[in-house]
Parts: C-alpha cells; sequence; structure tokens
C-alpha cells in the first residue's frame, strides 16, 4: 500500500449567516499516479488474484476509496 | 481488427434494487467524461500521434469498451424488472417513454451523447492532457457515483473502474514523457 495520505483537507470559509450546518472539513482526493512521473522497472507486485480484484498489479498506485452512503443509507429506488 | 471475448473485465454484481441508481451510472454511459467518451477519444486519436504510443491509445480505448460493457450491465440489472411506475420514481420516467428499457447514449441528466464532449486536436501533447484530464474526471465520477449507492457489491465493481482511471492516468502521463523524449537522452551519461 502506498504509505503516504491519498486525501487531503481544507477548511472553507463559514459565514455567521450560512442557511445551512457548516461544513468545516472539506476533503479530496490525491491519487498515488500524481507522484509517479514514470513508473519504475520491477515495483512490487499484488498476487494476482487480488490485483484483479483491486484493479492494479502495482501497490503503488493503488487508491483505496469508500463511499460516504453508510449501509442502509441510500434512499429506496 | 478486435478479438471479442464473451465475459465481462470484472465481475458485476448488483444485490440491491435501485433502478435510481442507474440514473447515475447513465452518466458513466454516455455522458461527457463516460467510457462511450473514453473509448472513442483514444481510438480516434491514434491517427495524429507519434507510432510509440499508438499502442497505448489502442489498449486504454479498447478496455474503455469492456468498462462501457460493466456500465451496460449494471444499469441492465438495475432496471430490467423495473415497472414503468418505479422507473418514474427512480427519475427514469422520460427515458422509459423514449426507449422503454432500452439503453440510451445520455448522460444523467438525459442530455444525449455528442462528439462534441472529444477532442482531436492532432497536438501530441494537447491530446494527451486531455486524455490525463479525462481519466481524473471519470476517476472523479466514480467516486460520486460510489457515494450515491449503499450497495456494496455495486461498490466494488465501481471500485475496480475506479482505480482502472487512475493507472490510465498514470500510463498517459508516461506517453507525455516519452513524447517528450528526454528519457532515452538522460540514460546516456
Amino acid at each position: 500500500m502506498n504509505a503516504t495520505k491519498q486525501t487531503r483537507d481544507w477548511y472553507p470559509f463559514v459565514g455567521p449567516f450560512d442557511p445551512c450546518p457548516p461544513k468545516y472539513v472539506k476533503t479530496y482526493v490525491v491519487p498515488p499516479n500524481q507522484f509517479i512521473p514514470f513508473q519504475p522497472m520491477n515495483l512490487p507486485q499484488f498476487p494476482l488474484a487480488d490485483a484483479l480484484r483491486l484493479g492494479t498489479l502495482w501497490p503503488a498506485l493503488f487508491s483505496p476509496y469508500e463511499s460516504k452512503c453508510r449501509p442502509g443509507e441510500a434512499q429506496k429506488g | 481488427m478486435w478479438i471479442y471475448q464473451k465475459k465481462l473485465q470484472y465481475p458485476v454484481r448488483v444485490s440491491k434494487c435501485d433502478p435510481r441508481v442507474a440514473r447515475y451510472l447513465v452518466e458513466q454511459y454516455g455522458g461527457a467524461d463516460g467510457e462511450l467518451s473514453a473509448a472513442l477519444r483514444y481510438l480516434n486519436q491514434r491517427y495524429s500521434i507519434p507510432d510509440k504510443v499508438i499502442g497505448l491509445l489502442t489498449d486504454i480505448g479498447t478496455e474503455e469498451f469492456a468498462h462501457l460493457e460493466m456500465i451496460a450491465t449494471m444499469i441492465y440489472k438495475l432496471t430490467k424488472d423495473a415497472t414503468p411506475r418505479q422507473l418514474e420514481e427512480a427519475g427514469l420516467g422520460p427515458n422509459y417513454v423514449i426507449h422503454d428499457n432500452g439503453l440510451f447514449y445520455n448522460n444523467s441528466s438525459g442530455v444525449p451523447w455528442t462528439a462534441a464532449y472529444i477532442q482531436a486536436k492532432g497536438d501530441p501533447l494537447a491530446d494527451l492532457y486531455e486524455d490525463i484530464a479525462a481519466e481524473e474526471k471519470a476517476r472523479a465520477t466514480y467516486q460520486w457515483i460510489i457515494d450515491m449507492t449503499d450497495d456494496v457489491d455495486l461498490q466494488d465493481s465501481l471500485k475496480f473502474l475506479r482505480e482502472r482511471e487512475i493507472v490510465h492516468a498514470m500510463r498517459f502521463k508516461e506517453a507525455v514523457e516519452m513524447i517528450k523524449a528526454d528519457r532515452d537522452t538522460k540514460k546516456v551519461f
């Protein structure tokens, strides 16, 4: 796994008259491809079964993402 | 020419009856940053780009069609047994009126796909930077779709597709380095 954190936080302005409850922290994703200009040869590889499931052979390129939708939270269609 | 394997690139399992998500998935089907746009963009750019990156565009463009099939499968599973009433509640009423259960290349708001979504500037760097941007936009779109569903099996397939966007962007970045052609000279110390 990539040791570096793959998200960044920022703190938007919160006004005294905002109509909705404020979000104090906003987060965006910075995937690991941003830090590799050209992939070097012979990087470590996932086992093939893991690679298929994860979508990449290379731990250095793996980027996890978790849904912001909690179980049971999605609307009924 | 292409060789077709009658199977999906990655399994698609949908375990919750939720046609609402089908409407959002259509964004990746016929949207500006969807898989159709990606496939046609890359395959079309091959004819005006240096030889050494043509193969990359062929490979990734082909894989985008495999992703298109996965998205189509998700939409199909989510809508095939839905009643007109359920489709209407999911925001797919207009789609039903025009297409029945048929899929169509439009975005999640119903805007039909247009070739104006893709560019062929003929300039290798301009084209490749567009491709990198397209991959990152598609990655973001996958994130927002993943956020809209609590179906973990559907999330699983979408996470796979999201990771592929990251790998593709990586490869296009490498293609830029090859186009810049300073890699060979660097080695000659």
